[in-house]
């Protein structure tokens, strides 16, 4: 290390490790205000949730390959009262907490609370984040969520059922379902918790990421993950407050007798008639206009680190930086002006669906210009299949899949048809599980020796990425002729259907391919942990990257940088001839002789 | 390995591909796995452009999922001997590639738009230029389809309408227009066999048509979660001559109020 070296908090704080007291513990590991303990907190939290929304999905999964049968063993265990089948009502409950869970427990906060929190001061060459108090809050305020959501998943008899969406008036006149009681008020509860924390998470960032960054660092040097984050936050920062307010009209409508979302006179399974005055149609929109870029947060930070680590393992600058900065950037602007898509057939006018569908054909395009230019960087490279590297491939692979199928259902005429069939369910899962999850993985095996000091292993990891990338095309590629068919979502029975009753075959094969899915995880997770203690330990940079977070010691100390990070350019310089290696670190300084260096190239 | 993963990423395309064209050819196992029969005679627009769309990203999938594969067998590093191509992208390949697309994009959309007017805003028209009034009004319930014919006068909510629950009989060949609404939570109307689809919202009222092409009895779906019974919120309808459904509205009407029913005490309404 070239830069100079100052004193830290981190070599400070390893004195007091030895007679470490329960108050320095509670301090350090529960309570913590350092950004990389938060990070960790927030990992393996949501991991554990991953399992849970996983297991949820094998119930769904369960059901539509053998309906109303027992699941052997545990079945009894959980469904004595209905003699060991899934209920219909318990169906509704399933799917609603299996999106619930995985989209506000697993994917948003695995991204910006585990791998924003961890990554940003790092990558930036920051010794923390702005305001560490608000980051400890933005985990804790996760836990009322946590215990919300549970209360509303288990509160018999049966928890909240409204979809993950919760469209009234369904989800605000109580007799309208079992799970519409109290059930969907801890539900409310619990996704405004979640966004309680997200808000205060997004803040955070902002300001860290325009503040705190080191000498040198530009805006256009940073790493594609930061720029992830960065305008995920801003979208939170921006879309949130309107889901927050219309959770609160709901609970308003359900609690104090206010009449948003319900149209006059409203009688619903012999409840009391509504006060009125409201438009069902209403919620969708408001819960839309955050939801639509909601899934943009949950895919731009990892086409981030999908970003570093391809030019990573490609050993070659990412292709075309700017316009993937430039692209991101459209994607969180256009994301603001296509929700009415989801409402296409809600009866909403069928003149804004028109207007609809231009603007969600147009934000195909900035996702195929990032596409083209990771084809760009693997082009020319020296390409290393590590895990992560295959991991970060595969979201290139499926989310080429996931984007062009968004176009069928962007196409309103051809949306008559497939909308709320099997054909968007394989369209989100290719977005959300095959590429935000798989980045995901591909994300921990990457920065994994940076948390913990130890790599995990190659091995297991690459069984782990082969299992995984075919099961996962088994259980959701064959979901598109599901959808072709018209096979509709969310139904408990659908093969009560003269229309669907031949697809029970293919949908047993689904069930299979799932289960074997869920199954493989279990490798992941005896890799994790079993690497976390014993695997092999490694230096700051094992990879042979750029960005700052690989110049700090693996596993960073309180304070992140043992010197003062200087930025001299940006984070994908491989293969320079300025160097004599294949990397070209961002705090490294140009070589001394002027003849080495590299003019900028125009272009 | 590079190789062995080179190749997984060319399956991606292979088998992709692969499926589709099996599920459309109807071949074992995966017979009926496609668009399901269309008895709509607007129904094929429809149809045409999801094949259209189809086509269109097919090739955008087989071309990156091949290039993908290229790239990643000829430039592996146990292989590729060559330097690394020290570059930091192209200027004239990004405005190429944004700009092709997005002119396919721009074309997708306007090219819809047509069918999406015919579907949802041109009402059928009357000889002298009114819109067509409905033949029925469909109205959406936990868990059932209630369904109520016009009668003899030709107009919906007088006293000679017929009721029916779920049984859906209408006449082929003709436009027909119905008035679709829901009485308590939100569904959706959804004939596969028809390319029908449209949420029915509490408070609201919705049209749908189509001219049925073909006679037969085909399923009604409801496409909205709308509680624990949303499965079984299941509807027929059956298509035939007009002769017949006349025969049959006639005999559904007689039925109707001939059925005499005496409740007893107590369980008036």
């Amino acid at each position: 290390m070239s830069a100079v070296a100052v004193p830290t908090h981190g070599t400070v704080h390893d004195h007091h490790a030895p007679a470490l007291d329960l108050g320095t513990f509670v301090r350090t590991y529960v309570f913590s205000l350092d950004h990389k303990i938060i990070g960790l907190q927030f990992l393996f939290s949501t991991l554990l949730w991953f399992l849970v929304g996983g297991l949820l999905a094998l119930g769904i999964r369960w059901q539509l390959a053998w309906p109303w049968t027992d699941m052997p063993i545990i079945g009894r265990m959980l469904f004595s009262a209905e003699g060991g089948q899934i209920s219909p009502e318990f169906y509704t409950t399933l799917f609603t907490m299996h999106a619930t869970v995985m989209i506000f427990f697993v994917i948003i906060p695995i991204l910006a609370g585990a791998f924003g929190n961890y990554l940003i001061p790092l990558m930036i060459g920051a010794d923390d984040m702005a305001f560490p108090t608000l980051n400890m809050l933005s985990y804790w305020f996760m836990w009322p969520a946590f215990i919300c959501i549970g209360i509303s998943f288990l509160w018999p008899p049966y928890g909240a059922g409204g979809g993950w969406t919760s469209y009234p008036p369904l989800s605000v006149v109580t007799e309208a379902a079992p799970g519409s009681a109290f059930a969907q008020t801890m539900w409310l509860l619990g996704v405004t918790f979640v966004g309680v924390s997200s808000m205060m998470g997004s803040v955070n960032y902002m300001t860290t990421i325009i503040q705190m960054r080191a000498p040198g660092m530009t805006m256009f040097r940073l790493p594609m993950t930061i720029w992830g984050m960065f305008i995920t936050a801003i979208l939170q920062a921006f879309a949130l407050p309107v889901l927050t307010a219309a959770g609160f009209m709901q609970l308003m409508d359900r609690t104090m007798g206010t009449g948003f979302f319900l149209p006059e006179g409203l009688i619903v399974n012999n409840s009391m008639p509504a006060t009125g005055g409201g438009q069902p149609l209403l919620w969708q929109h408001l819960f839309w206009f955050y939801s639509h870029p909601a899934v943009y947060i949950m895919i731009l930070p990892a086409m981030g680190m999908v970003s570093d680590i391809i030019a990573c393992f490609a050993r070659k600058p990412l292709f075309g930086y700017k316009p993937m900065v430039y692209s991101i950037s459209g994607i969180a602007g256009l994301g603001f002006i296509v929700w009415g898509h989801h409402m296409f057939v809600s009866g909403m006018n069928p003149l804004l669906g028109m207007t609809f569908m231009v603007s969600t054909m147009m934000i195909a395009l900035p996702s195929a210009v990032k596409t083209f230019n990771w084809l760009g960087t693997i082009w020319g490279g020296k390409i290393q299949f590590t895990t992560p590297m295959l991991f970060a491939l595969s979201f290139v692979s499926m989310f080429i899949i996931g984007g062009l199928s968004g176009i069928f259902m962007a196409a309103t005429p051809v949306d008559i048809f497939i909308h709320d069939t099997y054909f968007i369910v394989a369209h989100f899962h290719y977005v959300l599980f095959a590429g935000t999850a798989m980045a995901v993985f591909g994300a921990i095996y990457f920065w994994f020796p940076k948390m913990f000091g130890r790599m995990m292993d190659e091995n297991l990891g690459k069984i782990h990425f082969f299992l995984t990338f075919l099961f996962l095309n088994g259980t959701f590629f064959t979901m598109h002729i599901l959808g072709a068919v018209g096979f509709p979502r969310r139904l408990a029975d659908p093969y009560d259907y003269e229309t669907f009753r031949h697809l029970l075959p293919m949908n047993q094969f689904m069930t299979i391919c799932a289960i074997g899915m869920v199954a493989t995880q279990v490798i992941f997770a005896y890799n994790f942990i079993r690497s976390m203690f014993f695997g092999t330990p490694v230096g700051r940079n094992p990879w042979g990257a750029n960005s700052l977070e690989w110049m700090a010691p693996s596993p960073p100390g309180h304070g992140n940088f043992d010197f003062q990070p200087i930025v001299y350019r940006g984070p994908y310089e491989y293969g320079s001839p300025e160097v004599d290696t294949d990397f070209y670190p961002q705090t490294q300084p140009p070589p001394s002789d002027p003849a080495r260096r590299v003019k900028p190239e125009h272009h | 390995m590079g190789r062995f993963w080179s190749i997984l990423f060319l399956l991606v395309p292979i088998l992709g591909v692969g499926v589709f064209v099996w599920a459309m050819a109807g071949l074992w196992p995966m017979a009926g796995h496609w668009l399901p029969e269309n008895v709509n005679d607007h129904g094929h627009v429809i149809d045409n452009l999801f094949m259209f769309i189809l086509i269109l990203t097919g090739v955008i999938f087989i071309g990156t999922g091949i290039a993908l594969f290229w790239f990643l067998w000829k430039y592996d590093s146990a292989n590729n001997a060559a330097p690394v191509a020290f570059t930091h992208g192209s200027h004239t390949l990004e405005v190429v590639w944004s700009i092709i697309p997005a002119a396919a994009l721009v074309f997708i959309a306007i090219y819809q738009m047509n069918a999406w007017a015919d579907a949802k805003m041109r009402r059928p028209t009357l000889a002298d230029g009114r819109v067509k009034p409905e033949i029925a009004e469909v109205t959406g319930r936990q868990f059932e389809w209630r369904i109520r014919y016009a009668g003899k006068d030709g107009i919906v909510g007088t006293e000679d309408d017929v009721q029916v629950v779920n049984d859906l009989h209408l006449p082929v060949d003709e436009e027909i227009v119905l008035k679709i609404k829901s009485q308590d939570v939100l569904h959706s109307f959804f004939l596969p066999n028809l390319r029908i689809k449209q949420d029915v919202v509490p408070g609201m009222k919705q049209f749908v048509w189509f001219r049925a092409n073909k006679t037969g009895v085909y399923d009604i779906v409801c496409a909205e979660l709308c509680g624990w019974g949303h499965y079984k919120m299941r509807g027929r309808i059956t298509l035939e001559s007009r002769e017949d459904f006349d025969r049959w509205l006639a005999k559904a009407y007689d039925e109707q109020n001939q059925a005499q029913y005496t409740p007893a005490t107590g369980e008036a309404e």
